[in-house]
């Protein structure tokens, strides 16, 4: 009976439901329970996922791939999405609409779980629309602040036009190849120029979940703008599926008739670069940490770039998104735990006032460079080593370059709060952004320990 | 017992970092005892220690197998004595009596030195510098080599003085580039194996990328130009002054005597071991850096003004030495014996080098405490004042331009027999720094110590009882190594780290 073998997401759909309905019942001083709901359901859904991981065929008439790389994907969007829940109860305490942020949250991951396992280009346009739609939503939470208006009608305009794209490029590829289907496509979408235009386009749409060059606008008004709790879901879960998407349609296009693959290089090269300049000079933390996003998609598309060509490239590639989620959580957490301050002067003195909190965000930006033993050492290392292997070496070095140019604007937000002064006593948040950012900090450093059992589960390749 | 000694001064480290603040006496205790019973340790693997192919006191213990990366650590002679340099070093830095005023930014209102912080991090720097000497496994490796950075920069920015934040981000910057090339190159290599593996023995076994072609003198550069800026070789050597100069003195000292020589570690150990072939290729381009190094350090030295710049800059000429000997005795030319020769003193020069840059930080750091002044000129007829300084900063001095009977006469002999067998030109110029060394310490002693001294320099303290103690132990050994080498060169074992190992 196929419909088990999307047990996850329907778990996930059913408690949006259950969740936007108790949001609906209960008081909104209750609303906090629709967060102790959302997590139940997720933790149900990464129950089911897992009873799957071994798995390895297409589902539902070929349109869903379910093989390692979706288990890992929905582990670590189901994962990420929880961590991001974790950040909201006492932010949005005061907001009328407190219990729907999760309902809109558990539809999102919905979207973001469709696109990630999408094997048929009709089932990737459902996923990208679910994840965007609700996207525009949560980045536009804050009805009453200017700034969060703002980066949801941004995220929108560029997401609006974005996924048009896609869907003229869908179409495009259906007329010239005849099919939607990955099976039928995998190594036959032919080399005519109407369907290499398609294969541009769809690469376009998914650069803009990702987040990547040149569809790339919207991360640091989304980070900046959006609740933070939005903010750190919008600038991971999204990723996560994107990555995985563009990594299973980059499979199917045989590199003789379009270079996709130096198509994702360039596109690689210009996002890491593009992130790591602009985020030099910004002075406003959650800005700098969108811009950072920007780069560090820059990063997971050196794997995409060498899959085919390099064994390990798949394994890297979920491995980099995972720790990068994971650092990415732990950074936005301290902001959300310390209310959404966000000017990196009032960051001054942090570790004598709130030592944890520093070291938090401190272990996150490291993790972030890639400093070892932390957790994103491992991710850029498994990209590197792809790199190289797939023959990328330039690749390698220019993002070597872009590491070391991405310490100088972590280490701006790192030394004042390791040699500065403490203007006040900041506010914190309270318990469950505490335990949602310790949460993410101890993944970036257990995972080094458990890697050596990880790494052999992660996926070697990905079903077309 | 290596694996305890690299990971116990990190343990301890962490509790001191959580420990809700501990008084400054406790803190310097256990940061003092820690650092003692660690060397104990390494003292404990020496006793243990045979002389002979291979490594000894060898611990592995899987980490990602599938990537063939594991906790491996283990040494030899070289490794062994860097090991037994760094602990003494860094005992002698922890035992040396903190800055307290001398905080960033100056007059800000602070509480205190935060004496708990700054011993975590001196001995979290302590257990991965040894961690570095003892890996045996090129990640392992790595990942030490850029803890020293994360360490090194919160200790100079944080415990610095003048314009501490902007050196420790320079010098960070640095030598992490240095470290991410280092690892597209250990990436490189392990890739060339028959399987993928980071082992250094299997590596050094049978060592990889041995054709010509771009692609290897595209690795040995990465390698060179990664080590090369950690040790630091002109010209990539521009983070080095204002780091050393606005660094605590005990940072400096552990900066100068431990952590420069991973570079000169790191250049043995993988280059010349792992790629012998395309070393000897390039190996006077390396030696002719050396040299540059030499020169350049040398010169540049004699033109500063300030005390502690002064000494920095003589690091890059004393590890020019060492880059000499290393390129010497990786060429494929002169003599086998020429080769060890050179290669027992670079190894020797960096051993010396820590014992005696050590000690003459330690000094400037002395000076930094009394009068917050590193200006040469303002100095001057100390030796009245303070007999017990002067002696201990002649001793080094003279040990540092390569006076016999001291530790750097030693290093330096054998790293010019060695060089002059292999390219006598080379080796005449290089000879001229240390004519120049020997000129700007000379100057350095009689403008600090003698002539007249300024009204405002009366009642400079002399060396208290902590400080000469640590300076006593540390130029013992210069004094003992320049007398008696034999122990230590026996222990290096050149000819050892020269050999193909056989199958």
């Amino acid at each position: 009976m196929p419909i088990g073998d999307l047990a996850p997401e329907i778990a996930v759909l059913l408690t949006a439901v259950l969740t936007l309905l108790a949001a609906m019942a209960l008081p909104q001083r209750r609303h906090g329970l629709c967060a102790g709901l959302a997590l139940a359901g997720l933790a149900l859904a990464a129950a089911l996922a897992v009873g799957q991981f071994d798995t390895s065929r297409l589902t539902f008439s070929g349109t869903f791939a379910l093989d390692r790389a979706t288990a890992w994907a929905r582990l670590l969007i189901l994962g990420a999405t929880a961590l991001s829940a974790g950040l909201a109860p006492r932010w949005f305490a005061d907001d009328r609409r407190h219990g729907e942020f999760y309902a809109m949250l558990l539809f999102s991951a919905l979207g973001a779980l469709a696109m990630a396992g999408a094997a048929d280009l009709m089932q990737l346009v459902m996923g990208v629309l679910l994840s965007s739609v609700t996207g525009y939503v949560l980045a536009a939470y804050h009805r009453d602040w200017p700034v969060s208006v703002e980066a949801g009608m941004k995220y929108f305009l560029v997401g609006a036009l974005a996924n048009a794209l896609l869907v003229i490029g869908v179409v495009l590829i259906l007329g010239m190849a005849g099919s939607t289907d990955y099976r039928t496509l995998a190594g036959a979408v032919p080399g005519e120029p109407l369907a290499v235009a398609g294969g541009a386009l769809v690469l376009l749409g998914l650069l803009f979940k990702l987040g990547a060059v040149p569809a790339h606008t919207w991360v640091p008004d989304v980070a900046e703008g959006a609740p933070v709790p939005a903010a750190a879901f919008l600038t991971v879960v999204p990723k996560i599926a994107g990555a995985v998407a563009l990594a299973r349609f980059a499979g199917l296009v045989p590199g003789e008739t379009m270079p996709l693959q130096g198509l994702v290089a360039i596109v690689a090269a210009a996002t890491m670069t593009l992130g790591n300049l602009a985020a030099l000079w910004q002075d406003d933390l959650r800005r700098l940490l969108g811009w950072s996003s920007v780069s560090q998609s820059g990063y997971a598309l050196m794997a995409v770039a060498v899959l085919g060509s390099a064994p390990g490239a798949a394994a890297a590639l979920i491995a980099f998104v995972g720790v990068y989620g994971a650092a990415n959580l732990a950074a936005f957490g301290v902001v959300a735990h310390l209310r959404g301050r966000t000017a990196r002067a009032d960051y001054a003195g942090l570790f004598r006032t709130h030592p944890f909190v520093a070291g938090a965000l401190t272990l996150a930006f490291l993790s972030l460079v890639g400093i070892p033993p932390l957790a994103g050492f491992l991710g850029k290392f498994a990209l590197f080593l792809a790199a190289l292997e797939g023959g990328l070496a330039w690749l390698a070095v220019v993002a070597v370059a872009n590491t070391v140019l991405s310490l100088v604007y972590y280490l701006r937000v790192v030394a004042p709060m390791a040699f500065g002064t403490p203007a006040g006593r900041p506010a914190t948040l309270g318990v469950s952004t505490a335990a949602a950012t310790a949460l993410a900090t101890a993944l970036l450093l257990a995972l080094p320990l458990l890697s050596g059992s990880l790494a052999p589960l992660l996926p070697d390749g990905l079903l077309p | 017992m290596l694996s305890l000694a690299v990971l116990l001064p990190i343990a301890v480290s962490l509790v001191l970092a959580v420990v809700p603040r501990p008084a400054e006496t406790t803190a310097r205790f256990a940061a003092v005892a820690t650092a003692a019973v660690s060397l104990a340790l390494l003292l404990g693997v020496w006793a243990g220690f045979e002389s002979g192919p291979g490594f000894a006191a060898v611990t592995e213990v899987p980490w990602i197998p599938s990537l063939g990366v594991a906790w491996r650590v283990g040494v030899d002679g070289l490794s062994l004595a860097l090991l037994l340099m760094s602990a003494l070093v860094f005992l002698g830095a922890i035992a040396w009596p903190m800055e307290g005023g001398s905080r960033t930014g100056g007059g800000e209102d602070n509480e205190g030195p935060n004496a708990r912080g700054y011993y975590a991090w001196m001995l979290f720097l302590m257990g991965v510098s040894l961690g570095l000497f003892a890996a045996l496994d090129l990640i392992v490796f790595y990942l030490f080599f850029d803890l020293s950075l994360v360490g090194m920069y919160f200790l100079i920015g944080r415990w610095g003085h003048g314009e501490s934040q902007r050196a420790a981000l320079k010098f960070f910057l640095y030598t992490l580039a240095g470290s991410l090339l280092i690892l597209i190159g250990i990436i490189a290599l392990a890739l060339a194996m028959p399987e993928l593996t980071f082992d250094m023995r299997a590596l050094i076994a049978e060592p990889p990328l041995a054709g010509a072609g771009t692609l290897p003198a595209l690795v040995l550069l990465a390698f060179v130009v990664g080590f090369g800026i950690k040790t630091p070789v002109f010209p990539l050597h521009s983070w080095l002054p204002p780091a050393h100069v606005d660094a605590p003195g005990p940072a400096s000292a552990i900066l100068a005597g431990v952590l420069l020589k991973m570079g000169t570690y790191g250049l043995v150990r993988i280059p010349l071991q792992m790629m012998p072939e395309t070393f000897a290729r390039w190996a006077l381009a390396i030696a002719v850096v050396g040299v540059l190094s030499i020169l350049w350090g040398a010169i540049v030295a004699f033109a500063q003004d300030n005390l502690k710049r002064r000494i920095a800059y003589t690091s890059v000429n004393h590890m020019g030495y060492a880059v000499l000997g290393i390129a010497a005795a990786g060429s494929a030319l002169g003599s086998e014996t020429a080769r060890e020769l050179a290669l027992t003193g670079a190894i020797v020069e960096m051993v010396a080098h820590g014992f005696i840059t050590g000690a003459l930080f330690l000094i400037a750091g002395a000076f930094w405490q009394r009068t917050q002044d590193y200006e040469l000129a303002h100095y001057g007829g100390l030796a009245g004042e303070a007999p017990r300084l002067t002696v201990a900063a002649t001793l080094a001095a003279f040990a540092s331009l390569g006076l016999p009977g001291l530790a750097g006469f030693v290093a330096e002999l054998h790293v010019f027999l060695g060089a002059f067998a292999v390219w006598p030109w080379l080796a005449a110029v290089g000879l001229l720094g240390i004519l120049i060394t020997a000129a700007l310490f000379l100057r350095l002693l009689r403008q600090v110590f003698f002539g007249a001294r300024p009204a405002r320099l009366a009642g400079f303290a002399d060396l208290g009882a902590a400080e000469a103690a640590v300076l006593a132990g540390l130029l013992a050994l210069v004094v003992l190594i320049g007398l008696w080498p034999a122990w230590l060169l026996s222990l290096v074992d050149a000819a050892g780290l020269l050999a193909r190992p056989a199958g």
